[in-house]
């Protein structure tokens, strides 16, 4: 099986300070990969840097190929085609991602004008007929609507139903729960499932819960100070996790049965980017650090099939678990 | 149940109201929100009770009121067995010391040009308690409590991180050793790894301090972590409420039920309750039982009758005409 | 919608009669126009006379009762001077200045705006530094300084134009650059603040994560938004069109509405500057109004009002 979508080494740094330190990762066609980390950890970056959406003054190095072809540092022309074509993206925050001045039906409309053509009544319908699909009620009448008066769960389908306008052949979902009530994350996790069924689309969902994309994915990488620490299929990750930061991702959830005892929080925060340890990055916080951890960052290495992790103890820590 | 009938509770809140005014538009006619509608809870010394429910629910205005940060348009909230005194009345004042908020923004509840030292000692210099030495001393026991360095006394809120701030708020809070802690998601704004240091934390200060606590949030996981009884709220009024494990076990409410089902969990994608439609409008309360547009089991009863919150069996409170005939409840 | 521009109608009327009313105070109590028309070495019984004349021996509450009262039926008063309507000899002078201030506008509208929005797309570029650099510049040179330097280079050392009058078009090209520079450079850098906020708002990158070129982008999505806070400013220049001219027409001996203010507060001719204060504020009120208009118009969040946002009030 080839890979949609590959990033090899792709590094980020923002006026001198590095905030991705190589990410690889390859995303097939119809799978649905989870990213999970800590917050300013790199999720979103990876994606913005991948689609050439970061301000001007991000420093950005590596390689990202969608079905071979180069497409870092692509000619705008050729980003534009692709973006929202090919790869489309949906934020976190829908109230501020959606152009306050213009009606809905107008911005889903521009989607389908660049990457299907549609215009006129043609677009209308089609967005109409987007708008249902993700569940908008009352769709015709929305299309005419203004972001302000839709619900922030609506907004979210809107920005849902614009990212498919360009039938993606990957859809890249930042957060796409993180401002909404429980009962609408349910209902936007159903959504993405299902469209993901009925397009076989591949999707790469951001979260900083890994419920949340545990619930969604087939896989999951771990991300942690710019880096992958952990990549593997969801059911192995909770059974056999590999990396002692998965593993306390894990333990801080709290459980929803059982005894109740203090959640095995993970001591300690995240490093400042501008003065990250020299060896593994996890360190400082790290319960099972021994000295050669400090030294040199652990290389990735692999666990089992489809299973990576960058630990210098990911075995020993397995063999006590098993 | 923990309810003992010999001793008063710390809080009892009965039928607690209010509603506030809102213009739909720049010149349209104010119509009335109930924010809080009928909300009656008690909570004893030392214990934690879970509120939770969708945005806009009431949740944090159920909170100002049991706290007397605002009064209710009708209802009573006793504090250790007394009535709350008028707000801004000395009492008030004298009665506030003993209990605290702590609020969801931790950067947004401190003061970003003073150090974390001088708003921890803050409280203790507003309520006169102690001389100079005692507050100082008393300021390195709450760092020390809430898991804060004695240096980071001299730091300002920018240079903590967020689970450290939320730390320093906790702090602030507990210096004048208050009897209720009202927390209003104390850990959404968190990363994950964080907020299990923050619900370790509380469960930690509550064993040490004796504080009640009203956790409010939208997370049952959290809820059940550190609740010792957990009320689920819909549009105003409490719908469910019983022990954490029960309500998540054999949620008896359906819009209990959507919720429990909705906790992600790994392995169990597909069996969801999904509720259809949005979040509903305080300002525009459906008639009968609140949640039957939403209700997947709702029949011609609930769009009528407001269901009332009435003791199951097993001592279960739920307000809901399906809950109390078990058959049909199971069935659904 | 209708109680909303009734609100907005009484809020300008009432700001007008604060200016009128502030104006009248001030003028009478800060000289006696008698004395200062009238030759100094008048006889008493002449300048008696002028009072009596003009109403100004009365208790200065009955003349304000009575000037307010004439404004209702639609007369402004006469000249101390020369006995001509004010409002006649104020309505005379308003081409003149109109045609330096609209000719002035379309330059601020024309270098300010593209030069903002040019500033803001390169921003931090050399092209950016210098746009700013040239807008702090303009911004602070007071506007009599600027002309005379103009009219040191352009019609004294270079002799290309002439330094002051109305005989010609070319009469009026150092009066209008003079007034266009200041404003263009204010406005260039609102535009570029505006710019710079709207572009970095998550709805702009959702527009180039949808794929839209960078062009549209700014035409399409950022240009629209950047408009809302860029009317304000717009607007008070419109509002400025009659009295904005003050200095610039004085400097280049204009015979414009500023001019005739200048020599009639020297000479208190009361009437004349009542009136040229009534038409300012009728102008300012007026641009104000449609810039409530335009808002609505730009903002859709507006037009719905801004009281629905019950997550704000809860917070
Ligand atoms: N435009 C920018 N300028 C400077 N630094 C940036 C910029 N965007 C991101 N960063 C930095 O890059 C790092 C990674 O940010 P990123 O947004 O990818 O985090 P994230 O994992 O998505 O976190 P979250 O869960 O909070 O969204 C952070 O340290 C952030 O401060
Ligand atoms: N000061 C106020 N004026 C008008 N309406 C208000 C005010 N405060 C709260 N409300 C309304 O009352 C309802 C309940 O609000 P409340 O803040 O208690 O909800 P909540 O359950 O805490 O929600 P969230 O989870 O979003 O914090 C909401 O519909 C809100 O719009
Ligand atoms: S490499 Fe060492 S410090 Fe890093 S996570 Fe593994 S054990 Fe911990
Ligand atoms: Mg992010
Ligand atoms: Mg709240």
């Amino acid at each position: 099986m080839t890979a949609l979508v590959t990033l090899r080494d792709l590094a980020v740094s923002f006026d001198g300070t590095p905030a991705l330190r190589g990410i690889d990762l390859a995303i097939a066609r119809g799978e649905a990969l989870g990213m999970v980390g800590e917050s300013g950890c790199g999720k979103s970056v990876t994606w913005l840097a991948a689609l050439g959406l970061l301000p001007g003054k991000a420093r950005v190095t590596g390689s990202v190929t969608l079905d071979r072809a180069e497409i870092l540092h692509a000619k705008p022309a050729v980003l534009d085609r692709l973006r929202g074509g090919r790869i489309a993206m949906i934020f976190q925050d829908p109230a501020s991602s959606l152009n306050p001045v213009h009606r809905l039906g107008k911005q889903v409309c521009e989607a389908l004008r660049l990457h299907r053509g549609l215009t006129g009544a043609a677009a209308r319908a089609e967005a109409k007929r987007l708008f249902d699909l993700v569940g908008i009620p009352d769709a015709a009448r929305r299309l005419d609507a203004f972001p302000h008066e839709l619900s922030g769960g609506q907004n979210q389908r809107v920005m849902i139903a614009m990212a498919l306008a360009g039938e993606p052949e990957l859809l890249i979902a930042d957060e796409p729960t993180t401002a909404l009530d429980v009962t609408i994350q349910a209902q936007i996790l159903d959504l993405l499932a299902r469209l993901r069924r009925e397009m076989n689309m591949a999707l790469v969902l951001i979260s900083h819960d890994l419920g949340v994309v545990a619930d969604a994915c087939d896989r999951v990488a771990v991300m942690y100070a710019g880096r992958i620490v952990e990549e593997a299929p969801i059911a192995r990750i909770f059974a056999e996790p590999a990396h002692p930061y998965t593993h306390g991702l894990i333990g801080a959830l709290p459980p929803i049965d059982g005894p109740r005892r203090p959640l095995a929080a993970i001591p300690g925060q995240v490093p400042d980017p501008r003065a990250m340890p020299k060896g593994c990055a996890f360190a400082p916080r790290c319960p099972r650090r021994i000295d050669a951890c400090e030294v040199a960052i652990p290389e990735s290495r692999v666990m089992a099939a489809e299973h990576r992790a960058a630990c210098l103890r990911a075995e020993a820590f397995e063999a006590v678990h098993a | 149940m923990r309810t003992s009938p010999i001793t008063t509770p710390l809080l009892e809140a009965q039928n607690l109201m209010r509603r506030y005014w809102m213009r739909r538009g720049a010149f349209g006619k104010a119509t009335e929100v109930r924010a809080v509608d009928g909300v009656s809870l008690s909570l004893e010394r030392g214990k934690t009770l879970g509120l939770v429910g969708e945005s806009g629910c009431g949740k944090s205005t159920t909170g100002r009121l049991v706290l007397g940060l605002e009064t209710p348009d009708a209802g009573t909230v006793a504090f250790q067995g007394a009535p709350m005194p008028a707000p801004g009345t000395a009492p008030w004042r004298a009665q506030r010391a003993r209990m605290q908020m702590v609020f969801q923004d931790p950067l947004g509840a401190l003061d970003r040009r003073l150090t974390i030292g001088v708003q921890v000692r803050e409280p203790l210099d507003i309520h006169g308690i102690g001389d100079a030495a005692a507050r100082e001393k008393r300021v390195l026991h709450l760092l020390h409590a809430t898991g804060l360095r004695p240096e980071q006394a001299e730091r300002y809120p920018h240079e903590l991180s967020g689970g450290q701030r939320q730390r320093a708020v906790l702090a602030r809070a507990l210096a004048t050793d208050p009897a209720l802690l009202v927390c209003d998601e104390p850990i959404s704004a968190l990363d994950v790894s964080i907020q299990a240091q923050v619900m370790n934390l509380l469960v930690k200060l509550q064993r040490e301090f004796g504080t009640a606590i009203l956790f409010i949030s939208h997370d049952l996981r959290a809820v059940r972590q550190v609740s010792h009884r957990v009320a689920v709220m819909y549009l105003g009024r409490i719908v469910e409420e019983g022990e954490p494990d029960d309500v998540l076990h054999s949620p008896a409410h359906p819009y209990s039920q959507a919720l429990v089902s909705a906790i992600p969990h790994p392995g169990r994608g597909g069996q969801r309750i999904l509720l259809q439609g949005d979040p509903p409008n305080p300002a525009d309360r459906p008639s009968g039982c609140a949640f039957h547009p939403r209700c997947p089991v709702a029949f011609a009863r609930c769009s009528q009758e407001s269901p009332a919150l009435t003791a199951r069996p097993d001592g279960r409170l739920v307000a809901c005409h399906l809950a109390h005939e078990p058959a049909i409840a199971r069935a659904a | 919608m209708l109680r909303f521009f009734g609100f907005r109608l009484l809020r300008a009327a009432i700001t007008i009669v604060m200016v009128v009313t502030f104006a009248f105070v001030v003028l009478r109590l800060s000289g006696d126009p008698a004395l200062l028309i009238m030759s100094v070495d008048a006889p008493p019984e002449a300048v008696a006379a002028f009072r009596t004349a003009w109403g100004l021996d009365e208790p200065l509450w009955v003349q304000y009762f009575k000037y307010f009262s004439a404004i209702f039926e639609g007369d402004l008063g006469r000249s101390m001077r020369d006995g001509r309507p004010a409002l006649t000899l104020v309505l005379e002078r308003v081409p003149a200045t109109l045609a330096l201030t609209i000719p002035a506008l379309l330059i601020k509208l024309c270098i300010g705006i593209p030069a903002g929005i040019t500033a803001a797309l390169h921003r931090n570029s050399l092209l950016d530094r210098l746009v700013m650099a040239l807008a702090v510049a303009g911004f602070t040179i007071p506007s009599f300084v600027l002309g005379l330097l103009l009219v040191l280079l352009f019609a004294v050392q270079l002799g290309w134009l002439p330094s002051g009058g109305q005989e010609s078009w070319r009469h009026a090209i150092l009066p209008v650059i003079t007034l266009g520079v200041g404003g263009a450079a204010v406005l260039a850098r609102f535009t570029r603040s505006a710019m710079l906020e709207v572009l970095g708002q998550p709805y702009i990158r959702t527009a180039s994560a949808k794929g839209v070129p960078w062009r549209a982008v700014v035409w399409g999505h950022a240009l629209p938004n950047a408009a809302i806070p860029t009317v304000t400013i717009v607007g008070f220049m419109v509002g400025s069109l009659i009295a904005g001219a003050v200095v610039v027409e004085s400097v280049f001996s204009w015979p414009g509405v500023g001019r005739l203010l200048v020599v009639a507060v020297a000479n208190r001719d009361l009437a004349v500057v009542q009136c040229i204060l009534l038409l300012v504020a009728a102008t300012m009120v007026t641009s104000n109004l449609v810039v409530d208009l335009l808002y609505g118009a730009l903002d859709p969040r507006l037009r719905s009002g801004l009281a629905s946002a019950p997550k704000g009030a809860a917070a």
